[in-house]
């Protein structure tokens, strides 16, 4: 046979049929559902007078209308409450195993999923948001979709997919001091743009992405939709293997041993072949940090941000202008020193354990500075637990950070976690869109290192400044 | 959908902005709710409306004709962001059935067929000029022609889109997706029947 990609492995082990028009019919293995963009599918199957078929392979949880104060329930945020109310009925109705509110394992979604082994090597799983391939770092293959297909998987656990090219982003070297997981995908999406990676399956490799924990590689997936791609993936390792085994939906005994076999055969072959390749050298990048409106937006901390009059394309040009109208800021300016007014670590890009341990270390024995407002929204309880069993709610409360329950909060700004007009933000998440965290808001995207160093500074922190709050 | 639609004709509105994400089709606040219906009052809401609620009187789907187009020219990788199915029911809502727009960011573009919503794509330069003809002859309908796959409008602009053929046929006919899946029932089955037995572990998923 042919060497045949990670992606080609997977896409062969699960397609069901060939259809019309270059697309195909494909078995979905696990299904995650949340409460903003499942009601619709449930009443359109209810409606239908259809069932769903596998609810033993879907799985469900309410994180994003939630509120993640500590004193939360149901009806904390205005009319979330008939959604958490929806979600748990349709689960109860069609027998699908929901982590609900007051639940350890509650969470965001594409936090959990892996977390509980819902994930694993070599699956397909879908999710009605488009950060489900956070999970592509285990080695499966897992897209967004949106409602309507929300609705084909309850009916069939099958999706239709237009089978995507495969791009093999190569990140190589080793990573300067304070540059990681999130520095990589915020240098490759302004690299290609936002939509350099449309229609492509993802594949990140390189000895950069093995030298990353498995929960830094998962931000890393995370991304992949900034850059326009629905799907990254990455061979599954033993660091992979090795954080899986003993999770609660992982398999068990002799299943365990079987499954590691083929997991085991996942990885690309020597000598597959891809549409699109690029490499990345990372000893070469600084702390990434977004300029604008779009991730695509996005500078080293010390350069200077573009001239408008620097993008060849007129669209561009304009959406540069129209950016830094929004953001405030000038063509020639360093984003280093900036103040901010809100820090917001959490999302899920980066509201993991290795996330809120990396930001500890900058925060401890630490105090956020005057006029700032500042967050730590862990991914799930199950992360919240264990970052207090090592006293790191204990480092970011002394430090003056809010220290909240598990949910999507400030990053899809559907609750009361917003961040005011004209206020500006480093968040570790992952959008920067104009309004998306509040009117008005202006965001800059960075990881929890940046974001730590800023809510203690005030400021956006350069190089120099990360080395004496290190040492 | 019940109706033929081998055609979509009517005003277009020009809006040649590149990456309009989700979060500006149809802001988050919208969101809070469990039904399709009603949500083109959120569309755009943050360009349509001000902080307080008054209306921003040169957006182009305030002013007239434009308030009443069916189709939207816009810039490249229109509907990135979240997977907001949202997004396409706001457009419908409001009474748009098509966008015109140099590319789509790929869930936008799915979850449009699957509510007979057209996602027409043409060349850079062609939706450059399409939103120029839009701004300038504003009362003159532009017409996407699904059976022939072109778009036409004032001017003489008569240019080709790209679409497969049998998404062109489902945008025409309406689609029963789930339906036509289902008929694939007994494939499926075999699939899974022989994938237990491959992968037991994928079906022993208990916590």
């Amino acid at each position: 046979m042919a060497p045949r990609t990670l992606f080609q492995k997977i896409w062969d082990d699960h397609h069901v049929a060939e259809l019309e028009g270059g697309r195909h019919l494909v078995a979905v293995d696990r299904h995650v559902l949340h409460e903003v963009t499942s009601p619709q599918a449930f009443a359109g199957l209810e409606k239908a007078g259809r069932a769903v078929r596998h609810p033993e392979l879907t799985f469900a949880t309410n994180d994003h209308i939630v509120s993640t104060d500590v004193a939360r329930t149901d009806a904390t945020v205005p009319g979330g409450e008939t959604m958490i109310k929806a979600m748990r009925r349709n689960a109860h109705a069609h027998g699908i195993q929901l982590f609900d509110l007051g639940d350890v394992r509650q969470g965001i979604v594409h936090v959990i999923a892996p977390e509980l082994a819902i994930a694993l090597p070599g699956v397909t799983l879908a999710c009605g948001d488009s950060h489900t391939s956070t999970v592509g770092a285990l080695g499966a293959l897992a897209w967004g979709i949106g409602t309507s297909e929300v609705e084909h998987i309850l009916a069939t656990q099958c999706a239709i997919l237009t089978r995507p090219k495969t791009m093999r982003v190569t990140f190589s070297g080793t990573a300067p001091a304070f540059v990681g997981a999130k520095d990589f995908i915020l240098a490759l999406i302004a690299r290609i743009g936002t939509a350099g990676a449309t229609g492509y399956a993802v594949e990140y490799a390189g000895e950069a992405i093995a030298a990353l924990s498995v929960e830094e590689r998962m931000t890393v997936c995370n991304m992949s939709v900034e850059a326009g791609a629905r799907m990254g993936l990455m061979a599954p390792d033993e660091k992979v293997f090795a954080y899986l085994q003993g999770r609660a939906y992982a398999p068990k005994g002799e299943a365990w041993n079987h499954a590691l076999a083929y997991w085991r055969t996942l990885p690309s072959d020597p000598g597959a072949t891809y549409d699109a390749q690029i490499a990345i050298d990372v000893s070469q990048l600084s702390p990434q940090v977004s300029w604008g409106t779009s991730p695509e937006q996005t500078i080293g901390v010390e350069d200077a941000i573009p001239h408008p009059d620097s993008f060849d394309d007129p669209v561009r040009r304009r959406a540069a202008e129209r950016a830094l109208d929004y953001i405030g800021l000038r063509p020639g300016e360093r984003l280093a020193g900036l103040a901010v007014q809100k820090v917001f670590i959490g999302s899920c890009t980066n509201s993991r354990l290795a996330d809120l341990r990396a930001a500890a270390r900058i925060v401890a024995g630490r105090k956020v500075a005057d006029g700032v407002r500042a967050l730590v929204v862990p991914g799930s309880g199950t992360v919240r637990a264990a970052a207090e069993a090592e006293g790191l709610d204990r480092i970011f409360r002394d430090a003056g950070f809010e220290w909240r329950h598990a949910g999507c909060s400030m990053c899809a700004g559907l609750n009361a976690d917003k961040v005011g007009a004209g206020e500006r933000c480093i968040a570790t998440s992952n959008r920067n869109f104009e309004g998306r965290q509040g009117p008005g808001a202006r965001t800059h995207l960075a990881s929890p290192v940046m974001a730590a160093a800023a809510a203690v500074t005030g400021r956006i922190a350069d190089r120099r400044m990360l080395q004496e709050l290190s040492s | 959908m019940s109706q033929r639609q081998p055609r979509i004709e009517g005003i277009a509105a020009p809006l040649p902005r590149a990456n309009i994400d989700t979060d500006q089709i149809i802001p988050k606040v919208h969101l809070i709710s469990v039904t399709r219906d009603g949500l083109g009052d959120g569309l755009f809401s943050e360009w349509r409306y001000g902080p307080g609620g008054g209306v921003i009187a040169d957006f182009v789907l305030n002013r007239d004709p434009w308030r009443r187009a069916a189709i939207l020219v816009a810039g490249p990788n229109f509907g990135c962001g979240s997977s907001r199915e949202h997004a396409v029911w706001a457009l419908q809502d409001f009474g748009l059935r098509a966008v015109v727009a140099p590319s789509f960011a790929s869930i936008f573009y799915e979850n449009a067929f699957k509510n007979g919503f057209a996602p027409v794509i043409v060349g850079e330069a062609d939706a450059a000029r399409l939103a120029a003809i839009a701004q300038d002859f504003p009362l003159d309908p532009v017409v996407i022609d699904l059976e022939r796959g072109r778009v036409r409008a004032a001017e003489g602009f008569d240019c080709a889109f790209e679409m497969d053929a049998s998404r062109r046929r489902d945008l025409i006919e309406g689609l029963d997706e789930i339906g036509a899946s289902l008929l694939l029932s007994p494939r499926i089955e075999a699939f899974r029947e022989a994938d237990r037995l491959r992968r037991p572990w994928v079906y022993r998923a208990t916590g």
